[in-house]
């Protein structure tokens, strides 16, 4: 719509157009409405946990024992089988994902790239329960046998398949940005002597970086807060891993695993709803991130 | 000379070099993605049968078909966007045609946003707590399509709006001049031309609706049901949770691969279909657009 306000000609509203404004806005605040009630209603389950556990020990402690009596709510490792995988993930993902980018907007031909561009688009749609499964009966049993291992499922099977996952993303994003940069400013560099590589890598690539570093963060927050992967292949020992050969647990494969098993209003119901607050704020910050991100970069 | 001359070839070397690392890279992972796709199909086309697709899991799931997940995985997905289309495309109409640069403006859009990157898990444990638990829907086909419901809202909105902003004002002032109020505008100009743009977007959500797992893991699902569901507050079978319960859970894990492959292929199959038709959809729309 233009910014120019209309001139309207009918002054008075009619008392259908009153309605359908009213209702119009009856909708945009039912959707805002919701983001203020997921949050209240996640803190609201997690303050039951204070009467259990501090804060502090809740984050710090790496005991996580729901089930024994008492009980110890550490949450600690399985933050850290978060991070493991989100990072071990995106240092396979990030290079891949951003190559494939490139090759799409800049150097595949025009047959390759009208047929890969939406074959990438639907990868971006598989399940992650399907990829989870791929992980559970292929790639599981591939590791264990190649690297002699006791456990084909750990934070490299998992980190491989949430990759996978995360590359389309990635890729279609990325590609978006770079195909966004104006043509002349390419054309200036042809001109200038540069070559084509000399170009991607020192012009284009440069002026997509707000869109490029949020296609990235975005991929990362989706394999940070992706469940069933997680929770069919990392193994699921609540443990700070020190390879990535170890089995982790991470926040989202410990919710799937325990809430089904859980009485409503015991503390470790609470406890899983902590652990979901925190995977909340987790994602949130990488939501601003990328906000961030791209504001600064398209203001310098 | 011999100096530029060397420097040249260098740099050809390097050109050469970088940009066939980036092919590889990019190459070989449209290759994995086709490997993939090839080997579910290949795996899963031998369980895949009329009978399969059309009967109740019998002997302890090792044999029969996946019907009632079938049936679950439809209800769910069609049920959410009963929830997220009236509400997405309400909320988006009022973002693109109503509303004016303002606090109002920016928290919708924010919380919008921010709901897209929540965690599918993280709307599971809300429709746990409010919809399962604080309305005692319980454990229900009616509790997933809402929370189904709410995760797709995100995406349903944004591609309404974009959708809407696509259309270009001069339709709106043309209305307007003929002596159109805003909502006749809206009615008569505007969603006509914007409908199949928006109805794309709600393709793809229904296609990410039928493919998630954790959030009607605790909402909605059930491992085995011996009817179809009678009503809204029965609990279903569904794809995804289907595959997961095989593949992880019970005794016949081994004996029960085929149908895991068999139901992996048909998840595979209606997910990428669907987001198949959305595309085509949308490329026609693109071609066909006189603006």
């Amino acid at each position: 719509m233009s910014k120019e306000e209309p001139i309207l000609l009918t002054p008075k509203l009619s008392p259908t157009e009153k309605g359908a404004q009213f209702f119009f806005l009856a909708c945009a605040i039912v959707a805002l409405g919701q983001m203020f009630l997921i949050t209240v209603f996640l803190l609201a389950e997690a303050g039951g946990l204070l009467a259990t556990v501090s804060l502090p020990e809740f984050l710090f402690s790496k005991e996580w024992y729901p089930t024994y009596r008492p009980p110890e709510f550490g949450a600690l490792a399985l933050i850290l089988g978060s991070v493991a995988v989100t990072i071990c993930s995106s240092l396979i993902a990030a290079p891949v994902g951003l190559a494939l980018a490139v090759y799409l907007s800049c150097l595949a031909g025009r047959r390759v790239r009208e047929l890969a561009k939406p074959a990438v688009e639907l990868m971006a749609g598989i399940p992650s329960v399907v990829l989870g499964f791929i992980g559970l009966v292929v790639v599981a049993p591939f590791l264990q046998e190649t690297l002699d291992l006791p456990t084909g499922l750990n934070v490299l099977n998992a980190s491989v398949i949430l990759a996978v996952m995360a590359i389309p993303s990635i890729a279609s994003l990325g590609e978006d940005a770079l195909t966004a940069v104006p043509r002349d400013v390419q054309d200036a560099s042809y001109a200038l002597g540069a070559t084509r590589w000399e170009t991607i890598f020192k012009v284009t690539v440069p002026a997509a970086t707000s869109g490029l570093s949020t296609a990235v963060i975005l991929g990362l927050g989706r394999a940070l807060g992706e469940t069933l992967v997680v929770l069919m292949v990392a193994g699921g020992a609540a443990q700070i891993p020190t390879s990535i050969f170890d089995s982790v647990r991470p926040l989202t494969a410990t919710l799937a695993a325990e809430m089904g098993e859980t009485a409503i209003g015991s503390a470790h119901y609470h406890a899983l709803f902590a652990l979901g607050v925190v995977l909340f704020v987790l994602t949130m910050a990488f939501n601003l991130l990328a906000y961030w991100l791209g504001r600064r970069w398209r203001r310098g | 000379m011999f100096l530029t001359g060397f420097a040249l070839k260098d740099r050809q070397t390097r050109e050469a070099l970088a940009l066939w690392a980036i092919r590889l890279l990019g190459g070989s992972f449209l290759l994995v993605m086709a490997a993939l796709v090839l080997y579910l199909a290949v795996q899963g086309a031998g369980a895949i049968s009329w009978e399969f697709l059309t009967q109740f899991p019998r002997d302890s799931m090792t044999a029969g078909g996946i019907w009632p997940a079938i049936v679950g995985t439809f209800g769910l997905a069609v049920g959410s966007m009963v929830v997220s289309i009236p509400l997405g495309f309400g909320a988006a109409i009022y973002l693109a045609e109503y509303a004016r640069p303002g606090p109002l403006l920016t928290a919708v859009r924010l919380g919008v946003n921010n709901l897209a990157g929540v965690p599918s898990v993280v709307f599971g444990l809300f429709g746990l707590a409010i919809f399962v638990t604080f309305f005692g829907f319980g454990r229900s086909l009616l509790s997933g399509c809402l929370t189904l419901g709410i995760l797709t809202l995100p995406t349903v909105t944004a591609a309404a709006e974009e959708s809407l902003r696509q259309t270009p004002a001069s339709f709106r002032e043309a209305a307007l001049a003929l002596g159109a109020n805003r909502w006749q505008a809206i009615r008569q100009v505007v969603l006509p031309a914007a409908l199949p743009g928006m109805l794309t977007g709600a393709i793809l959500a229904l296609g990410r609706a039928a493919g998630e797992t954790a959030p009607i893991i605790f909402t909605a699902s059930a491992a085995l049901t011996l009817d179809e569901p009678e009503s809204i507050f029965s609990e279903v079978m569904a794809l995804p949770t289907h595959i997961f319960n095989l593949a992880t859970n019970g005794a016949h894990i081994e004996a029960t691969r085929p149908q895991q492959f068999g139901t992996c292929l048909t998840l595979v199959a209606l997910v990428l279909g669907l987001s198949l038709f959305a595309l085509i959809l949308r490329a026609r729309l693109r071609k066909g657009r006189k603006w």
